[in-house]
């Protein structure tokens, strides 16, 4: 029976031989990821051994990974008793993938879990946040659930009532223009579909723009499968996928490297002509709102963000550097670079890249996301306008309801943080 | 039969429900608060209890995108309110199974502000306008965890069962 790749990991992580878009399945759990939220996941763990006359026990705390992301240093004392809690909690369980705030191995979870080649191809990945599909870049079947279900995992090893999504395919050919990447594929794509175009379904994406794009670019189409409403994006893993699991993050043993079968059942199939793409911009307040840079050129912008799980790897911030250097941030405008890690960071500093970026008036943050959904540094003042490369523009995302947010590349970014206005990168 | 307290739109985020600026507080018992924060007068009319436990919020297409934060859930089930919508984001949906807030998916809702709703077996009726509209059930696996009280409850029979056969 001919399989989607989603299809294949779902049945070979239940022990079946098989399994069908729309059967329900019980997978076990190669990875178990939160961040701060995991002071709810531990409430509610409790919660389950609430009158069971046991201590609670995780069932592999080696499967488990907790990264301090969201509101890094802590923005108040609850923040902090709640990091504390957790901290606390995970040195009782002997729970190793532990990343706290640290210049030496910190970051955004979505970063982190690549890096450190805790993500492998086939493998089933839960995370506490909606973007852990960002991990299917990699040939994982990894998405977001909330923390009552993480708590279940944490006592179980094991996702109940999975329901196999259908798949759609999405076929992407030929060569990206000089200024456009993967940003504005992924954007135009949710244009294209829609805000729940993808709803219950899998994004399995296909052709020679993606067989020939770097694993960082990847990353970029995965995080924001979820803004379609997919339950995960997915590149089938190749030599590419090797290359970066061997060469960047470190990983020597065996890999699952699987493709879909070539007869399997798609729900669709979406095919894009990369050639013709220009950059894309998604207009407030929903990120489907998409239209071309050239249709919204010349938007004045208060504040604009380059980084997050989304856009802050170093080819992000590379871009951003060699349009900004020598250059200056307009004067009206403000930017806040946050890398997607501290060791990103770090070779961003030794490249010369955060001189570049800082010479020009950007301010390098800390690896975080507390910008991006408006809990922590940088969110917006009354009916101010932000430009970032984050993944969400809903109303109030910064911080502020009567704001507006713009998303785009990072090369879009930086040319519109020269002009203080959203401005074409392939005229600067 | 209840009333309908509000009527929104397609595409209701989680950061509509529950603002991330709120996102430090975690606790279900405490989320309340926060629940359409910045919809200001429908945030101090639930704030105020001035809408009884089964009245109904009715939206569009694809409530709850956004987000896995499950304060979206928990802030609205803390008022007892039954949200129907045309069709629900994934994560949304599991997280209110999950902590018992009860969903309607119904395709074709159409309802004012202030209509009167009645919730039959497999449609819903809607008073003010005459007009009924069919349901789609939740899976039935859905259905158990909701009888079982929620995702916690359901897991604690499951642990138990673990810890009786060891």
């Amino acid at each position: 029976m001919p399989m989607t790749l989603s299809e294949k990991i779902l049945a070979r992580a239940s022990g079946l031989k098989f399994v069908n878009a729309g059967d329900v399945v019980e997978p076990k759990v190669d990875l178990a990821m939160s961040h701060e939220n995991a002071a709810l996941v531990l409430h509610q763990f409790k919660e389950i051994y609430n009158g069971l006359n046991t201590e609670p026990k995780v069932w592999d705390p080696g499967r488990i990974a907790i990264i301090f992301d969201h509101r890094i240093p802590a923005e108040s004392s609850k923040t902090a008793t709640n990091q504390k809690r957790v901290r606390d909690f995970i040195a009782s369980q002997g729970i190793t993938k532990f990343h706290d705030i640290r210049g030496d191995e910190g970051g955004i979870c979505h970063q982190i879990l690549p890096e450190n080649g805790y993500v492998r191809p086939g493998s089933v990945v839960v995370g506490t946040d909606s973007h852990t599909t960002t991990h299917g870049a990699l040939g994982a079947f990894a998405f977001g659930i909330g923390a009552t279900e993480m708590a279940s995992v944490w006592a179980l090893g094991n996702a109940l009532n999975i329901e196999v999504p259908m798949t759609i395919k999405v076929v992407i050919d030929g060569q990206l223009s000089p200024h456009v990447s993967a940003k504005d594929v992924i954007l135009f794509l949710i244009g294209l579909i829609k805000a729940d175009g993808a709803n219950y379904r899998a994004l399995e994406f296909h052709g020679s723009t993606i067989r020939t794009m770097s694993t960082s670019s990847r990353l970029v189409l995965c995080n924001m499968a979820v803004e379609a409403g997919a339950t995960v994006g997915i590149v089938p893993p190749d030599s590419e996928t090797a290359r970066y699991l061997r060469e960047e993050a470190g990983v020597s043993d065996q890999l699952w490297l699987e493709s879909p079968d070539i007869d399997a059942v798609y729900d669709r199939v979406v095919s894009i002509d990369a050639a013709t793409l220009a950059p894309q911009i998604a207009c407030p307040h929903t990120v489907d709102h998409v239209k071309s840079v050239t249709d919204v050129e010349g938007k004045r912008v208060d504040q604009i963000v380059i980084g997050s799980c989304t856009n802050g790897r170093l080819d992000d911030l590379a871009a951003a550097a060699r349009l900004l250097k020598s250059r200056k941030v307009h004067d009206r405008t403000r930017m806040l670079v946050f890398p997607a890690s501290w060791k990103i960071y770090k070779e961003a500093m030794d490249l010369g890249y955060l001189k570049d970026l800082m010479e020009a008036g950007a301010v390098v943050m800390n690896p975080g996301c507390g910008c991006c959904l408006g809990v922590h540094q940088g969110a917006l003042g009354d009916g101010e306008v932000a430009l970032s490369t984050t993944n969400r523009n809903f109303k109030g995302r910064m911080g502020n309801p009567t704001a507006e947010v713009y998303l785009c590349s990072p090369e879009v970014a930086a040319a519109s943080a020269i002009r203080g206005a959203i401005s074409d990168p392939r005229e600067i | 039969m209840s009333k309908v307290i509000a009527v929104l739109g397609d595409d209701i985020s989680t950061d509509h429900i529950y603002p991330g600026r709120f996102m430090a507080t975690v606790l279900p018992s405490e989320t309340p608060q926060y629940c359409f924060a910045d919809m200001t007068e429908l945030n101090a009319a639930l704030k105020a209890g001035r809408f009884p436990a089964g009245s109904f919020i009715v939206a569009g297409s694809n409530f709850g995108c956004g987000s896995s934060r499950e304060q979206a859930a928990s802030t609205i089930n803390g008022y007892g309110l039954i949200v129907v919508a045309r069709s629900f984001a994934r994560i949304f949906l599991q997280n209110a199974v999950n902590l018992g807030l009860q969903l309607i998916i119904c395709p074709r809702i159409e309802a004012n502000e202030g209509d009167d709703i009645e919730l039959k077996a497999d449609i819903l009726l809607n008073k003010t306008t005459g007009k009924s509209y069919e349901i789609v059930p939740l899976p039935k696996l859905r259905q158990a965890i909701m009888e079982a009280g929620g995702l916690v409850a359901y897991t604690r029979k499951l642990v138990k069962a673990r810890l009786d056969q060891s």
